[in-house]
């Protein structure tokens, strides 16, 4: 087990255990028939049940499967077991079981994956029974050593209690039996009603080693005898790796090996990584590039703009009446066409991970939002079976989807396989992580809206032209070709659906893939669905003549949820009232994974290009609030995220290359910039949505709504930057 | 080109009060001298140009982005990294109300972050927010600014 979260591990502790303990299991592994074996964790402690061990001085080990790369549901989770648990929380430590453990215990974690808002609101029921089955186990052990009935036990804060009597024990002490015990086949979760730790926002379990220099991310791992590598991938996407000239660097500094990564990339291998770096770059390669390399923004912008255009064929994502004919009939038409660019996480930590590759064994230790992806991708890049792998995770320098791929774990393994016994730490260049990032898809969009003689909005036609993830991460997940996911927030029913009834409706995505990779960036296809449809929302209500709040409340009968946060950030920000003198307000909403989320901004406007954001109000219903101080976190760094890739993102393709190389060209939003985000939480219970990505969707549409009610301009692509708009 | 005279070099470097006689090219940044050289690695690597402040160290006192500075500039200076902010066991007051506010997210950039912040009270103990967003320009991708600004105004109101 690797316990990277333990505010007492020193890195010290870190490097032997990993390196001793990586490759052990717990011992004894779940039987297939026949009794319950006793499971131990990797110090000897007693398992009860795969979530929760407990050691002999009462401290409690929550297992977490999900990876924390800053969004906090690693301590999220452990409350929700120790809500069951019923344990000390002051007692509570996590680690992660690796991905070769789970898969040698027939996944007795459940999905490692963390993406898409999951970490809490998939996992919340096993992992709550995880909790709820320990207790019953160590309860069930006390009663035995009493020789009472269970019922008659209770148990709080790690203590057991024997009722009649007044007995206590602790989990502890009673640890070793409970593990012995047959685990029950079903328990009775709390009624939320009964809940104590879940719904505080207690402080996050791994600050301290954040603020002292010890935390161990993927860049910090050291292990006895490690090289470093730096990559050069042909920088034009499915170009191939031609020839270098070797020569010309040999004898240079610490290096120890050039080796080809695949067909595309090359790497030094070094005694340190500024030794590797600086040899690369001193390294004469040519590349093939292929057709690609003819491939501009321009192009790109070409080719999707005639998706826009009606003949062209277009999956249907959402639809109900005739939307194309009543638009034909219609009084009044507004039309307009928005664009959204690629955009790159620009993770703090660029993309690195560690190998050890021997001839039985291979073991990857990097920050990963999918252990079991990174796990799959060891086994295929070394070539060797399930049980001589395995995965550690560290902490992730930042994640926002782009950790969910795997082809920096692959590379690793590809130049550790060229080194047997040595182990092989590759790190990107900050100019490495620009140029092959798995980039926020890009699409253009088409609205056309209809009003009747009263202004009412009979029509509306949504026409999205441009990129699907799935296309290119998981085609196994189209639909007779079509991406459910590039109708998020705008999906007729579902974990992200429109919000809005419209008699004649008609949202539909014409697909255009581009060569430029694709990925999952906080907050997915909900960025640009939002972007479209808010701001067009607001130009419908504008076309209307009535208030933007106002227009949207009306559409919004039949939604009830979404309408609930929309008027919970109203009340919040005061749109009734005026605003400052100087100062305007923009509003959106959106549902995003599970969740219903609205926000508004105050912004002023100085000569029409600079932007002074005042007040940004946020408002959330995920069902169920697990840690209302990490929910402020999230939706205040989502707006941070969200705006920053709508002032200063935007990555162009030229000659097939990403143009962006590193944060001098790719900007990102300072203190200065950003005004304190006032989050309402309306929890409305009965079911869990996601926190880390909803709310990035209201950021963009109720800045640029607010600048349309600044200056009477609409704003129809991004970034502001290209249109010399920025902050004041 | 021949790098045969790229030749070996010893430096002298002072971190957290500690000589440390390292073998490293006088050009060598400084970031990869105490992260590699040194084996200090609370110090990050995030941009490598003096943009992001994830690199940020202390020398003689003054945050300085240690991506940007040479070794050899270096030599004879003293330089603070996160690892030697705290006296001892007593953390140092910007850390202690990190602890407090739970301002970190990833956390990655926040030792730059941290250390930015703790020369700024240094010489502001009372620093406004025009101060704050003046001094502290460290990209930081969650986006814990909020938490940073109250953070800084806790200890500065202490």
């Amino acid at each position: 087990m690797n316990k990277h979260v333990s505010p007492k591990m020193n890195r010290r502790a870190f490097v032997i255990g990993s390196a001793t303990l990586g490759a052990g299991l717990a011992i004894g592994l779940d039987l297939p028939f026949g009794g319950p074996a006793l499971v131990r964790a990797a110090d000897g402690s007693p398992e009860i049940g795969a979530w929760v061990v407990i050691r002999p001085d009462d401290t409690v080990v929550i297992r977490i499967a999900r990876s924390e790369m800053g969004q906090g549901s690693l301590t999220g989770l452990a409350q929700l077991v120790a809500e069951e648990l019923e344990c000390d929380w002051t007692k509570v430590t996590t680690e992660y079981p690796t991905p070769g453990q789970s898969v040698a215990r027939k996944r007795v974690w459940g999905d490692f994956s963390t993406g898409g808002s999951r970490g809490i609101r998939s996992s919340q029921d096993y992992v709550r029974k995880g909790g709820a089955t320990a207790r019953v186990m160590l309860i069930q052990a006390a009663a035995d050593t009493w020789k009472v009935p269970a019922s008659e036990c209770a148990a709080e804060n790690s203590v057991i209690t024997h009722k009649p009597s007044g007995r206590t024990t602790t989990y502890g002490k009673v640890a070793e039996a409970a593990a012995k015990l047959t685990p029950p086949a079903d328990v009775k979760l709390k009624d939320p009603k009964d809940w104590k730790l879940i719904g505080k926002g207690v402080k996050r379990l791994d600050t301290v080693d954040k603020t002292n220099g010890a935390m161990i991310y993927g860049v910090d791992v050291k292990l006895p005898g490690m090289l470093n590598a730096a990559i050069k991938d042909c920088p034009v996407f499915g170009g191939k790796l031609k020839s270098f000239d070797e020569a010309k660097i040999a004898g240079m500094k610490g290096v120890k090996k050039v080796v080809k990564v695949g067909d595309t990339a090359v790497a030094v291998v070094a005694d340190t990584w500024w030794h590797a770096k600086t040899a690369l770059d001193a390294l004469p390669i040519v590349w093939d590039e292929g057709d690609n390399a003819k491939v501009s923004s321009a192009s790109i912008a070409k080719w999707l703009a005639e998706g826009l255009d009606n003949d062209q064929p277009a999956y249907v994502g959402n639809k109900n009446g005739d939307a194309k004919a009543a638009i034909a009939s219609a009084a009044k038409k507004v039309e307009a066409v928005y664009s959204y660019p690629y955009q790159n996480h620009a993770t703090m930590e660029p993309m690195n991970a560690t190998a050890l590759y021997t001839a039985d064994k291979c073991e990857v230790w990097c920050g990963t939002q999918n252990g079991e992806a990174a796990f799959a991708a060891v086994l295929e890049a070394s070539g060797l079976p399930a049980d001589k792998c395995d995965v550690q995770k560290v902490m992730l320098g930042g994640g926002f989807g782009r950790r969910g791929q795997t082809d920096y774990v692959r590379q690793a393994v590809m130049i550790a396989k060229q080194m047997p016994g040595t182990p092989i730490k590759l790190l990107w260049s900050r100019e490495e992580d620009m140029a092959h990032g798995r980039y926020h898809p890009i699409t253009q969009c088409k609205m056309t809206g209809a009003f009747d003689a009263n202004n009412n909005l009979v029509a509306l036609h949504y026409r999205l032209s441009g990129q699907s993830i799935l296309f290119s991460l998981r085609p196994e997940a189209l639909q007779n070709g079509m991406d459910p996911a590039a109708f998020q927030g705008v999906a007729q029913s579902g974990e992200a659906a429109f919000g809005y009834s419209v008699p004649n409706l008609l949202i539909e995505h014409a697909m255009r893939n581009p060569h430029v990779p694709p990925g999952f960036w906080r907050g997915v296809n909900v960025n640009h669905n939002a972007i479209y449809m808010e701001c067009f929302m607001d130009e419908l209500a504008q076309a209307a003549g009535q208030d933007p709040l106002e227009f949207r409340r009306k559409l919004m009968g039949n939604h009830p949820k979404h309408l609930a946060v929309l008027n919970a950030v109203a009340e919040k920000i005061g749109w009734d009232q005026p605003a400052p003198q100087g100062v305007y307000r923009g509003i959106a909403q959106v549902m995003g994974y599970g969740s219903y989320v609205a926000g508004a901004a105050e912004i002023s406007v100085t000569d029409g290009s600079k932007i002074k954001v005042h007040r940004i109000v946020a408002s959330t219903d995920p069902g169920y609030v697990v840690n209302p101080a990490q929910v402020e976190r999230q939706i205040a760094g989502s707006f941070v995220y969200g705006l920053s890739a709508l002032f200063y993102g935007g990555c162009t393709v030229k000659d097939g290359k990403i143009e962006q190389t590193n944060f001098d060209t790719y900007n990102s939003m300072r203190i200065g910039e950003m005004p304190k985000v006032e989050s309402v939480m309306v929890p409305s219970g009965g079911f869990w949505g996601g926190v880390g990505e909803p709310t990035i969707g209201v950021a963009a549409p109720a800045v640029l709504n607010a600048y349309f009610a600044a200056t009477g301009k609409r704003i129809r692509s991004v970034p502001l930057r290209d249109q010399n708009i920025t902050f004041a | 080109m021949d790098w045969a005279n790229q030749g070996t070099a010893m430096a002298n470097l002072t971190i957290n009060g500690k000589t440390f006689t390292l073998d490293v090219e006088p050009d060598t940044p400084l970031l990869w001298a105490i992260r590699e050289n040194a084996g200090l690695t609370g110090t990050k690597y995030g941009c490598g140009i003096a943009q992001c402040g994830a690199c940020t160290v202390h020398i003689e006192g003054v945050a300085t982005r240690s991506c940007g500075v040479s070794v050899s500039e270096a030599e004879g200076k003293k330089i603070t990294t996160i690892e030697g902010l705290s006296s001892g066991d007593t953390l140092h007051k910007v850390q202690e109300a990190w602890i407090a506010q739970d301002v970190p997210q990833c956390g990655y950039c926040q030792s730059g972050m941290i250390m930015a912040v703790a020369a700024l009270l240094s010489e502001k103990p009372k620093p406004t927010d025009a101060d704050i967003d003046e001094a502290i320009t460290n990209i930081c991708r969650c986006g814990t600014f909020q938490q940073v600004r109250e953070a800084i105004h806790t200890i500065a109101s202490a």
